[in-house]
């Protein structure tokens, strides 16, 4: 294992104090000359929030720019699912907020594994995206008086997030949709939906432009730029149930990892604590239920094992509020790592409730008593009538009942400040970068960092790639464009021509199935061992055994599938070496060899105060594994604590 | 456990844009009250891949009623029998042991199909950029607390705006009507503010290239509010018009 510093990665994160690192970084930026922008050609693939405002963005700089997803609109990237809100320092709440107390529980949220000069920058720049969504006309929730409202979110002692009802990440996506339409009808940007982005092209070290399957007609289909921006979310449906969309994947990422982009912590996975229980073997996904309900709701268990009365019927003095038991100053709003391995903790010790007593109670009898159940409706309305569709249960009359799920990916492509892969031209951002949350990330902090990225970092950063380097014409005819096709393309047919006995969706479930034993809320050294050579096995048997049906050349969505789940089955296994090498605990990421007396994270920050990024080498070889060193000066390196 | 249900279900089946579609009839088996429409669905294909047929091609996301990719006409009706629901939060336990189900995509002229249950809605993306939108360059904005918005019409607002773009308004409307899909983002920005500069232009932008898409007009049967999936109002129909003959009379003043 490598322990210096890699001179692979240099995170290029301007020096002096902390506060004015952005400032001096931009200062330092070059400039495109606006007669030139229009010659420049920028593609961005992904429309959720980090795609869609970046690739606005920077078309209103003058650039022309090329939009792609998979879905058939721009407008049904996973960030429109995302519900409980987006924090910002604005301090309207006169609770003492402030930039530098956002960028604090931040990095105390991350549990001291992000860098300290990104998370500040996205502490400063929350203010500002409040006000562009504003702007657009996102309906954020409002007081009487017309000012925007606040709720609390974990982690955190103050009232900063921002909300639209139980529907604030679709507010803010149509609102960046918008932006992307109306640079549609300008002129200079144009999207492509229904496509899948299956290689990146790298030319002369620098990445040049993307292969992408038309999911429509099934035809290989390339393009050429001057600079490509990755904003294509995160990898949770590695885990087959997950709270993201079922089209979610890590192809794109992992295509770039295998072209020589660095993959960063790929295994900071966020489980999050308040989410619908699983329920069958049939399931095909699990639906969060947004921690703002932790503002009202308190979760308790039975004070005794085993105890089947109906929750009505048990009175306080035999529950378990376990948070508020365990963490009295955060009580219900811990931090979402904390609050799922409570969850975990009650459940398997044998005091869950429901069937098979895998859920634990999030109760808003109190609230309803205190504030009316009108209120309650009209701040969660959409979140009760999801949960009772799903479960037909009536939150308003029962408590609901609850278990952790796979959530959120911490992880992802190495960037630098700069938002710069270790592929020169290559940028993400988003989700699918790993650069602000360190090991667990703080709610309604990712569409502020989505948002961040796009709005006001890339558009900076990316005009500065196109000034200083010298980029030469490319075409789509370079020799490379049709090496990547070549390659894309016997891909696909080695797929299509398997012809074995299991489907695709048998292997994902299986995958998901391992990783979420043994790489889930709780990991071993014996146990990632065993899953490392689980998922070999797994893999090879895919490579002999699976089925898809019919071709290439229409559109076949289980050829689709099949590629996603071909590339997590490589990926699930970096991510089992990445948890095995990090020998201690953080955030996420819990070490069952070193934790608490209290079952709480144990880090160890004289060997892993790092982030570690993986270089692929060949495959049939093991990865590299890098350390950029994390320094704190800012926020003191202390054990974290909710208590 | 609950009971499980056996189903009959007659699913159109079309290859690709131009050819000729037909229904097919297939069963499925030990399907659990508790399980969404989709993943009723998903039993169907992972039988039909192992007996060796092509899996049947239907769109979706999410799986939780938001991103508006599941469309889907059940038995007649779009997005199936339960109000404000999308196919993907549709469960089982709305229908019974032996129903047979009839399941189209949806059938209208701006939406073609493209396989099987799959169709083309990007007619409302191009809807969308004459005019869903308010003109504002990033890093331009006001502070978020200078503009004072009454609750009650951002109230307003945030409800024409939760609109999915699924397209069942049109799928359930006799005439293919977009009217409900325009109305609901002409009306969020008609009722703020930051709306209002581009008022004139955007009802006109987006109801002219509604029409060009060929969708029909609005006959007041009211089917589309009865099957939008997040309750958009027809309330909303009614603002169109007024925003319409007020922009015609002011012209682009
Ligand atoms: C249910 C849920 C609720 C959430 N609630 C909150 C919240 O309240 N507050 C908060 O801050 N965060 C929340 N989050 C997290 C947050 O929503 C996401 O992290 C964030 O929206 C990700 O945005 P993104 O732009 O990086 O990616 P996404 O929105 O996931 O967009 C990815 C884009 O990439 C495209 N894409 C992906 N792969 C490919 C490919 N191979 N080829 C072409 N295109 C591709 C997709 O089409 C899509 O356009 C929530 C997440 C979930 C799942
Ligand atoms: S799949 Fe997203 S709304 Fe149904």
């Amino acid at each position: 294992m490598m322990t210096a510093a890699s001179p692979l990665l240099n995170g290029r994160c301007p020096t002096g104090p902390v506060a004015d690192r952005w400032q001096k970084c931009k200062d330092e930026l070059k400039l495109v000359s606006p007669n030139n922008k229009r010659k420049f050609e920028i593609i961005v693939v992904g429309t959720g929030l980090a795609g869609a405002s970046a690739a606005a963005s920077l078309s209103e700089l003058g650039y022309n720019v090329k939009a792609f997803c998979f879905q058939d609109s721009p407008r049904r990237a996973h960030s429109i699912a995302a519900q409980g809100g987006i924090n910002a320092a604005k301090n309207y709440q006169n609770d003492n907020d402030s930039v530098n107390r956002l960028f604090a529980d931040t990095i105390k949220g991350g549990d001291f594994r992000s860098r300290e000069s990104n998370v500040h920058r996205l502490a400063e720049l929350s203010v500002n995206i409040i006000d562009q969504c504003v702007a657009q006309g996102v309906p954020f929730a409002r007081e009487y008086g017309g000012l925007l409202s606040n709720r609390t979110f974990g982690g955190s002692l103050v009232s900063r997030t921002f909300y639209a009802r139980g529907q604030t990440g679709q507010q803010l996506l149509l609102g960046a949709y918008s932006a992307l339409m109306r640079q549609q009808h300008v002129g200079r940007l144009k999207v492509f939906p229904r496509r899948e982005m299956l290689d990146v092209v790298v030319i002369d070290g620098v990445a040049r432009g993307i292969v992408v399957r038309n999911l429509v007609t099934g035809q290989l289909e390339t393009y050429a730029a001057d600079a490509v921006l990755m904003c294509t979310g995160g990898y949770g449906t590695l885990y087959y149930l997950s709270t993201l969309a079922k089209g979610s994947n890590v192809t794109a990422a992992w295509r770039a990892y295998k072209r020589g982009a660095l993959f960063a912590n790929p295994c900071y996975t966020q489980i999050h604590p308040t989410c619908i229980p699983v329920h069958g073997e049939y399931q095909s996904k699990l639906t969060l239920m947004s921690e703002s309900l932790r503002n009202d709701g308190r979760v308790w268990v039975p004070q005794k094992a085993g105890d089947t009365r109906s929750p009505d019927q048990i009175p306080d003095a035999d529950r378990d509020y376990y948070l508020e038991r365990r963490y009295p100053t955060y009580g219900n709003m811990v931090a979402r790592d904390v609050a799922s391995r409570a969850a975990k903790e009650r459940c398997d010790a044998g005091f869950g409730v429901g069937a098979g007593g895998q859920s634990v109670y999030l109760d808003f009898s109190e609230a309803i008593r205190r504030d009316g159940e009108a209120a309650i409706r009209a701040r969660y309305g959409n979140l009760f009538d999801m949960y009772q569709k799903i479960t037909d249960e009536n939150p308003y009359k029962n408590p609901m009942r609850i278990y952790p799920a796979v959530h959120y990916t911490m992880g992802g492509l190495w960037v630098d400040y700069h938002l710069q892969s270790t592929i020169p031209g290559l940028f993400v951002l988003g989700e699918a970068n790993f650069s602000d949350h360190g090991a667990n990330r703080l709610g309604a902090s990712a569409l502020m960092q989505g948002l961040a990225d796009g709005y006001f970092i890339a558009p900076y950063t990316v005009s500065n790639h196109l000034a200083t380097r010298k980029l030469e014409k490319v075409t789509t005819d370079h020799p490379e464009f049709e090496r990547c096709l070549a390659e894309t393309r016997s891909r696909t047919y080695k797929l299509l021509n398997i012809n074995g006995k299991r489907t695709v969706d048998s292997f994902h479930r299986e995958l998901g199935k391992l990783m979420w034993d043994y790489c889930g809320m709780s990991r071993s050294d014996k146990g990632l061992r065993s899953v490392i050579q689980k998922i070999r096995g797994l893999r090879e048997e895919f490579w002999r055994n699976v089925r898809v049906p019919g071709s290439g050349n229409e559109l076949n969505q289980n050829l689709e599938q099949a590629g996603r789940v071909a590339d997590f089955l490589e990926f699930g296994e970096l991510l089992a070496l990445d948890a095995l090498t990090r020998a201690e605990s953080c955030g996420g990421h819990f070490r069952e060899e070193s934790q608490t007396k209290d079952n709480d994270t144990l880090r160890d920050d004289a060997n892993f105060c790092h982030v570690a990024a993986w270089q692929y080498t060949a495959d049939d070889r093991d990865p590299v594994r890098h350390i950029e060193p994390l320094e704190f000066n800012d926020v003191p390196l202390i054990q974290r604590s909710y208590k | 456990m609950s009971p499980t249900m056996s189903l009959t279900l007659k699913v159109w089946r079309q290859a690709n844009p131009t050819s000729a579609g037909e229904f097919r009839t297939y069963k499925v088996h030990s399907i659990s009250p508790d399980q969404s429409f989709l993943e009723m669905l998903d039993v169907l294909n992972e039988q039909l891949i192992i007996n060796g047929e092509e899996p049947v091609a239907f769109d979706h996301d999410c799986r939780e009623g938001i991103c508006g990719m599941c469309s889907l006409m059940i038995n007649g009706q779009a997005h199936g029998p339960e109000r404000k629901t999308t196919t993907c939060q549709l469960h089982m336990r709305k229908f019974k042991d032996g129903d047979t189900i009839v399941i189209e995509p949806w059938r209208a002229k701006p939406f073609p199909v493209l396989r099987d249950l799959v169709v083309d809605r990007s007619a409302f993306d191009r809807i969308m950029t004459k005019g869903g939108y308010v003109t504002v360059n990033t890093g331009n904005a006001p502070d978020g607390n200078a503009i004072l918005i009454p609750k009650e019409n951002a109230d307003k607002a945030f409800e024409a705006a939760t609109c999915i773009g699924c397209g069942a308004c049109v799928a359930a409307c006799k005439n293919a009507s977009a009217m409900l899909f325009v109305s609901a983002k002409v009306s969020q920005l008609a009722l703020l503010p930051q709306g209002q500069p581009e008022r004139t232009q955007r009802v006109q932008g987006m109801v002219a290239q509604m029409d060009s898409e060929g969708f029909g007009g609005c006959t007041n049967t009211n089917e589309c509010e009865a099957a939008c999936p997040v309750g958009i109002s027809v309330e909303n129909i009614a603002r169109l018009n007024r925003e319409y003959i007020r922009a015609t009379v002011v012209g682009l003043t």
